[in-house]
């Protein structure tokens, strides 16, 4: 039996699709959830796809985090559910205070969509062990509201903790403080980022790379090993 | 019927570049002696009944947890005098 | 609230001798006096309002009609085309079961006047017209053209539609593959924005515009109906009813991407669950297109109940509501018993859908307001039996001069420096930058299935997984080409588009089309686009791509300068297999550079000659057609068979622009001779069609020459790939990074 990982759909994902795509070529079984829906329906892990859920209207995934979806994976988060939240899915996951800080618009004021180089800093986390400390990889970056925010002693804490998982290298996309791209939480279950790991599992669509794999074998390696 | 008003901003210490994009454009317009602008945003609830403290008090919460962000935003909650009423 | 009478079929009888605004609503004497004919009777308010929006330039096409025919009566044969021209855009067949529908329209006069709203509901309009034919949208593209580059009002302009289309499309989770971005002058107070989506289907999901079936309801969803660009219906409005109310409504629409996702969601699991009989997106003319065209394509007649219409504004007259552009509706006609399941899928996401009438075994269309019938028309005569104008053209007295005006003879470098430095100015000037800084405002990557993206010479998209089937799209137009030859500059627009496609491995198969000119009221204009069009057909035919459908935009002037007629082509191709495509940038050193057709000196409507000279005129490039199906034969059969590792065609920049492009993209230089018979000038810089530079591995430099030499294609080795540097033997060397720098700064320092 393989692991079974939810993808959520709240009104407005886009990129929740892509990201089961992504769970099954890593071997996993991707579950759709749906953002009304408070069951998990079993799964062993859950992952917040990209998009713009409610448009971003409000802030970033703050009316996605009050759905009866989110009640479930809050609980169970906290008690040590797997939960992968990529980039309006890291916004919910801030907005739920599951992770620290805020994301904010970038500062160059528009969009950005690139082939981002990040190292890789946290390979403990429950969604980086197939990575090695300090690896450099590629990963498609895609949005609006990329920046990353938090007051100086949160900052801190995350870099003493070794909680940046993924910092930006050769150039910061959205004004991120401290170049950061993802973080995790204290317990390593929860890991938020800006950039799309599920756009770079194939070799043929996309950029071409498939540095993003790691992060669905990891979770795979984690659940099954458990 | 009364209105709140709710207006959020960034905290002080938060870059906005919307803000500063503004600030930019204003020498330009020949605004001069503007030394910063912030840019935020106002929220108008109109509220039915009376407006008393328990009203606003439900209304500060719902700010505090919705409306604004407190990890990166501040809020202030105040009630607006609607004249009679605009046609 | 004082009001007058309803204006109801009734009271139209009684009162025949009220004045109605037609004037103002934009309808032409003769023009009402046929409505009145029709009707037998003066029309009511709303009827007028109907007419005047649907016989409009924009919804009638009543000055291109005559010469749009040509498309249906020149049509090749082809087995691919499901669904022609007329439905909201055509289908192709690409096999394994899938068709694909796909078409480009243009939001240029609402982009001029609100950039952002303008570009962005311009993405949305064309997005619903693919839903609304079953498809699930895949991608889009946009071809844009703007005034120029260092005039203060582009960076107004430019800015602000590049981030509508971004921030409507990549909301919508669209991948942007393709499109263009020009600068000239002649575009300055009116920019071309043009739109262009595909969307994917099974065969036996396609969906049509028609309300069939007595009893079938006609529902109504999306978001709720506003004043949204209704200047002309307020006239109305204020003439007939209450005048103190807010009649001043906006002509910029506003428009809503999270609502267009979630309308995009509910119709696709509505197509799913076969609850749909018909369907129509609202676009310009809004309600009153949507009835008529449901009504006129189906069997019977319908009846609305307009007071059922959910309204954000509770003072919009019934004639407004009519001629309401608010975006992202769609209107459904579905079968009595699947009428809650659909209502059930649209509560799911969050969607409002109203029951607004029925399908009636008449041929009447019966609109009702305040239990008044307000309407009571025969559809056709709204939807399709519009005014048609046989405009006067005439060639106009310039263009003999324009075509004397050689480019070929325009003095050339006449030294090495002198090369090499328009060699930079050219890659440098704004047209042949690199648009990376526009791009990367745009999403490539959502939905997971981009095998390429622009720059490359088309975007391709995979549609099954499995098997690897993917489709192209290339959209190509040069306004100046078409300036110096309205005929053959159309065909250089198809043939560039059918080249791009089959550059990067895929099968041209059909050809949507966006024909932007001036007025039509002008002889001069009127012949630019009848030649345009003429030479348009003739080339489809040729090429045996159908025209499936698109869009004419008319009045692109201001004053009596018109824009260069603008017919902006794009082409569809389809690729079994995406592992085999091939993309722009160079692969591997030691590879050799093959240049594939025959080059002239054809300088006319250059990039050249505008760059470095400043001057339109001469001829453009001759077209081959013949020719330009022989190399994509070649172009598809070298990837198909893995013979080449890279290629790109060659337009406007000539060679030096494609190899220049190709070498940045790969970070690998080249080292190019100059062939016998050719100067390092004309081989640089002559923009001669039916070329493409190849790079070919070693191991296949035999089989890839003998395939040429069989089918009678020149191919001739023009260098190799190597190095960190661009050096045409004894004439220049210039290192990659100075390239990069002259190439890609331009377009930020001009625009950020």
């Amino acid at each position: 039996m393989t692991a079974r990982i939810g993808v959520v759909t709240f009104p407005g994902s886009l990129d929740d699709r892509d990201t089961q795509r992504a769970i099954r070529l890593a071997g996993a079984e991707p579950v759709a959830l749906w953002h009304k829906d408070k069951d998990l329906h079993q799964v062993d892990a859950v992952v917040l796809p990209g998009g713009f859920s409610y448009g971003d209207y409000l802030r970033a995934g703050a009316i996605s985090r009050f759905s009866p979806v989110m009640e479930t994976v809050i609980e169970q988060a906290k008690a040590g559910l797997p939960v992968l939240g990529i980039c309006n899915g890291f916004q919910v996951l801030t907005e739920a205070h599951l992770l620290p800080g805020g994301m904010l618009g970038n500062d160059h004021l528009h969009f950005i969509c690139r082939d981002q180089k990040l190292r890789v800093e946290n390979t403990s986390s429950a969604w980086t062990v197939d990575y090695s400390a300090g690896q450099e990889i590629h990963i498609p970056l895609k949005n609006m509201d990329g920046r990353y925010v938090a007051d100086e002693y949160t900052l801190d804490k995350l870099e003493a903790e070794g909680r940046v998982a993924f910092r930006y290298v050769d150039f910061n996309p959205n004004g991120s403080l401290r170049d950061i791209a993802g973080i995790t939480n204290e317990a390593g279950n929860v890991v938020g980022l800006m950039p799309h790991p599920e756009h770079a599992v194939e070799p043929l669509v996309g950029t071409g790379r498939t540095d993003g794999l790691p992060f669905f074998t990891s979770i795979l390696k984690k659940l099954v090993n458990a | 019927m009364a209105r709140v008003v709710v207006d959020v901003m960034l905290k002080p210490e938060i870059l906005d570049p919307q803000g500063q994009a503004v600030q930019r454009a204003l020498p330009r317009l020949g605004f001069e002696g503007i030394s910063d602008v912030r840019q935020g945003k106002r929220f108008e609830l109109e509220v039915d009944g009376p407006v008393d403290e328990a009203a606003l008090a439900r209304i500060h919460d719902l700010a505090e947890s919705f409306l604004a962000n407190t990890v990166i935003e501040n809020f202030t909650v105040r009630v607006e005098e609607v004249a009679e009423a605009v046609k | 609230m004082s009001r007058t009478p309803l204006d109801t079929v009734e009271h139209a009888t009684a009162t025949p001798d009220v004045e109605l605004p037609w004037a103002e609503l934009g309808l032409k004497k003769d023009e009402y006096e046929r409505v009145v004919e029709i009707l037998g009777r003066r029309p009511t308010g709303a009827e007028l309002a109907m007419y005047s929006v649907m016989w409009s330039e924009h919804c009638s096409y009543k000055s291109s009609k005559v010469h749009l025919r040509q498309f249906g009566e020149k049509a090749p044969r082809s087995d691919a085309l499901l669904v022609g021209i007329g439905e909201n855009a055509g289908v192709v067949d690409v096999g394994q079961g899938y068709a694909v529908t796909f078409k480009v329209e243009s939001h240029n006069h609402p982009s001029y006047v609100e950039p952002y709203q303008g570009a962005a509901t311009g993405v949305g309009g064309i997005v619903r017209d693919i839903i609304a034919m079953g498809a699930r949208p895949v991608a889009v593209v946009d071809p844009l053209r703007f005034g120029a580059a260092d005039h203060p009002d582009t960076k107004r302009v430019l800015p602000g539609v590049v981030a509508g289309i971004g921030g409507y499309g990549n909301c919508l989770g669209l991948p942007n593959i393709g499109g263009e971005v020009v600068f000239d002058a002649c575009y300055q107070g009116n920019p071309l924005v043009n739109a262009g989506a595909i969307g994917v289907m099974r065969h036996e999901d396609i969906h049509l515009a028609k309300a069939s079936g007595a009893g079938n309801k006609v529902i109504l969803y999306g978001a709720r109906t506003g004043g949204d660009g209704i200047g002309g219906a307020s006239i109305l409005a204020s003439e007939t009813f209450d005048d103190a109310k807010p009649s001043k409504r906006p002509a910029v629409q506003v428009g809503d991407p999270f609502q267009e996702k979630l309308l995009i969601e509910c119709t696709l699991e509505a197509f799913q669950e076969k609850l749909v009989v018909g369907i129509q997106d609202l676009g310009a003319a809004g309600l009153s297109c949507a009835t008529s065209e449901l009504a006129s394509n189906g069997s019977g007649g319908m009846r609305v109940t307009l007071d059922d219409v959910p309204l954000r504004d509770s003072t919009l007259s019934p004639e407004e509501i009519l001629m309401s552009e608010s975006q992202e509706r769609m209107c459904a006609v579905v079968e009595p018993e699947k009428v809650d399941r659909f209502l059930e899928i649209c509560d799911k996401w969050d969607v409002i859908a109203t029951v607004i009438g029925e399908v009636t075994d008449g041929d009447r269309l019966e609109i009702f307001w305040h239990g008044g019938k307000i309407v009571d028309v025969d559809p056709r005569t709204v939807a399709h039996d519009g005014p048609v104008y046989e405009r006067p053209y005439a060639r106009p007295s310039w263009q003999d001069a324009l075509q004397a005006d050689d480019a070929n003879k325009l003095p050339r470098p006449q030294s090495s420096g002198e090369l090499k430095d328009q060699v930079l100015k050219l890659v440098a000037s704004p047209n042949q930058a690199s648009k990376k800084w526009i791009t990367s405002q745009y999403d490539h990557f959502v939905q997971g299935n981009t095998v390429l993206a622009q720059p490359e010479d088309s975007g391709m998209i995979r549609i099954d997984e499995e098997t690897g089937l993917g489709v192209a799209i290339a959209t190509d137009g040069n306004g100046r080409y078409a300036k110096l030859d309205p005929y053959h500059g159309a065909q250089l627009a198809l043939a560039e588009a059918y080249r791009n496609v089959a550059t990067t491995g895929a099968k041209p198969l059909a050809v949507s089309d966006c024909l932007n000119f001036g007025s039509p009221e002008d002889p001069a204009v009127m012949w630019q686009f009848a030649e345009a069009v003429r030479g348009l057909a003739d080339a489809c035919l040729q090429l045996g791509t159908p025209v499936t459908g698109g869009n004419v935009s008319l009045y692109n002037q201001t004053g009596e300068a018109a824009i260069h007629p603008t017919p902006v082509v794009a082409v569809l191709g389809v690729i079994d297999d995406v592992a085999r495509r091939t993309p722009v940038a160079f692969q591997e050193e030691g590879q050799l550079l093959y240049l594939l057709g025959d080059t002239r000196e054809e300088f006319g409507g250059s990039a050249w000659s505008q760059v470095v000279h400043d001057h339109l005129g001469g001829l453009p490039p001759k077209v081959d057609l013949e020719r330009e199906r022989l190399l994509a034969e070649i172009l598809i059969s070298a990837s198909r068979d893995g013979m080449i590792d890279s290629a790109h065609d060659l337009s406007d920049g000539g060679l030096i622009q494609a190899v220049v492009e190709s070498a940045l993209l790969g970070g690998k230089g080249a080292r190019l001779i100059v062939p016998d018979g050719l100067d390092a000038f004309t081989l640089l810089f002559s923009e001669s069609a039916g070329r493409a530079v190849v790079a070919v591995p070693r191991s296949e430099e035999l089989r890839f020459n003998d395939m040429c030499g069989a089918r009678g294609l020149p191919a001739t080795r023009i260098g190799v790939v190597d190095g960190d540097t661009v050096e045409l033997q004894g004439e220049f060397t210039l290192p990659l990074e100075e390239l990069r720098k002259a190439h890609e700064e331009t377009i930020p320092a001009l625009l950020a």
